[in-house]
């Protein structure tokens, strides 16, 4: 059985090949050109992972939106309900750049941080 | 404008995103200090301030980043050296002889710089410039216009969505509004090959099950105030719509990702020649354009693919810039580079060819094992072997240091 992979860890985008003849035994993994392409299709192999970003609501802030992203790759079959926690938080300005948002994030030995600073609206602080 | 009012500069640099920022770093840090960046937004950054998802920073910093914080550490570099940034300014003229008019709140002012860096980047090309006939209904948007509502300015423009065109930042607006809860019907490319990276079809198409028709376009967009769906056409080989191919998709947004266009109306004001092919100055080795003390890097010379060979060239910008300076002149560039066979375009398109320089390429289609050349008078100066050489992927040669004017042929075999 030959399964085929496009690996997303750099701009390279290898093609990767993993390839058995039966069940119980090991992949052959060829067409990647580094180490971290073999580790990416293991993983593909098992259980695929991926990282993503999206945005929370800000108070007060110059801008209506920071943006998050998870720290470690989690797994993709959960990338949506990752989102929808995310989505039900709010911050109140002002927020910084690296500032955790949510730590151990579901469970899966990541956290969420903040990845753009918006400082607090001038006039919001002075009412 | 009398003499008097006239402020004087030793770099400005047109433009405060991630070239012109690079580029404002490397000089201070080569010893320049008087330098001064026009940026017209209110906040430096450029485009990255909008490009939320990771992936950034891999080559240059060796971690993946989200396009704020990439911006972040020039911006912070720029902070902690002091270097002068006017945002919310304008710059609307550019002499040949290096005279920069800047309009800000605070009213207008000229500058007489010894070097300005082009940094202005590129936009987007939106529907008029792709001529679909139909109606004139709102819910069309370029894939960057979605992209700022959603990541910038907390608004949702989209619940049923066609994105036409397969560049990259399509590809991360049909992830980033799946995830924020629209349905991405389908992307259509007109062309045979998509025209982003492998791995953006990967985690942003494949991913979330997003189909990619190839050789498909759209051909008439229907709705008489809002949008309500749009034909789409599987197309031939010289990408003219089949009769009878005609699909009717119903949708609420048609997402436009086709292409980059960098922003040169400056350049042309300053006299700097244009290749109609990157639609970016002609520049030597050093980036420097056909006028003397004009600069340029990043998307306003050829659109890039990734942002931190963006960088990287507006760092070899600044060196160069940095001898310019101190030399009075640089040595012009009198080989020409000409795009031979499976070469779309090279930058420069010009060099000295006293060092081993740089040569970076597209190919005009995907193309396997194949050599990648450079060949002055029947002498190969230059070669690498590829694996996979794609249109989406920019390609870097190392070139040998050149003797006599011949040209130097760049082709693919």
């Amino acid at each position: 059985m030959i399964k085929e992979f496009t690996c997303v860890v750099c701009p390279n985008g290898c093609r990767i090949t993993a390839e058995r003849n039966s069940e119980n035994e090991e992949y052959k993994i060829t067409g990647n050109a580094c180490s971290r392409g073999l580790t990416y299709v293991r993983q593909e192999l098992t259980g695929p992972v991926r990282t993503f970003a999206t945005s929370v609501g800000v108070t007060g802030g110059v801008l209506p939106l920071a943006s998050v992203r998870v720290t470690a790759p989690i797994p993709l079959s959960r990338v949506k309900e990752a989102v929808e926690l995310i989505h039900a938080q709010t911050l109140t300005a002002p927020v910084h750049a690296g500032d955790v948002l949510l730590h151990d994030f579901m469970g899966l030995a990541c956290d969420v941080i903040v990845t753009k600073t918006v400082e607090a609206c001038p006039e919001e602080a002075a009412r | 404008m009398s003499e008097q009012n006239k402020n004087t500069v030793d770099v400005l640099i047109v433009g405060g995103g991630p070239a012109g920022l690079a580029a404002a770093v490397r000089l201070y840090e080569l010893g320049i200090r008087d330098i001064l960046v026009v940026e017209r937004e209110n906040e430096p950054g450029g485009i990255l301030r909008q490009c939320i998802h990771d992936g950034f920073g891999v080559t240059r910093f060796g971690e993946s980043l989200s396009g704020p914080e990439y911006a972040a550490r020039f911006i912070r570099q720029v902070r902690e050296y002091g270097i002068r940034v006017m945002t919310g300014a304008a710059v609307t003229n550019i002499t040949p002889e290096r005279e920069v008019t800047v309009v800000a709140r605070e009213g207008l002012t000229v500058w007489q710089a010894k070097a300005v860096v082009l940094a202005m980047g590129c936009r987007e090309r939106t529907r008029g410039a792709l001529a679909i006939p139909g109606e004139r209904p709102t819910g069309v948007f370029t894939a960057g216009v979605a992209q700022a509502y959603i990541n910038l300015y907390n608004r949702m423009p989209a619940r049923e969505v066609v994105i036409l065109g397969s560049g990259d930042i399509g590809m991360i607006m049909a992830r980033r509004l799946t995830l924020e809860g629209a349905h991405v019907k389908a992307v259509y490319e007109v062309q045979p090959y998509p025209s982003g990276l492998p791995r953006n079809i990967q985690q942003c198409l494949n991913d979330f099950d997003i189909p990619l028709y190839l050789s498909h376009t759209v051909t008439q967009i229907h709705g008489d105030r809002c949008l309500e769906g749009v034909t789409v056409s599987q197309v031939d080989e010289r990408m003219s719509p089949i009769a009878g191919t005609e699909e009717y998709i119903s949708c609420d947004t048609l997402i436009l990702s086709v292409g980059l266009i960098p922003e040169n109306e400056l350049s042309l004001d300053a006299g700097v020649q244009l290749d109609p092919r990157t639609r970016g100055a002609y520049v030597d080795e050093h980036l420097q354009t056909s006028v003397p003390g004009i600069f340029a890097a990043g998307n306003v010379l050829r659109v890039h693919d990734l942002v931190d060979f963006v960088s990287m060239e507006a760092e070899a910008l600044a060196d160069a810039v940095h001898k310019y300076l101190a030399a009075g002149d640089l040595p012009e560039g009198k080989v020409k580079l000409t795009a031979g066979a499976g070469v779309h375009h090279t930058v420069p398109q010009w060099a000295e060819g006293k060092e081993p320089f740089t040569v970076s390429l597209r190919v005009v289609r995907p193309m396997d094992n194949v050599w990648v050349c450079a060949k002055q008078g029947g002498h190969i100066v230059g070669q690498k072997k590829m694996k996979k050489a794609l249109p989406a992927e920019m390609i870097q040669l190392k070139v040998n240091p050149l003797t006599g004017t011949e040209d130097v042929e760049v082709y693919v075999q």
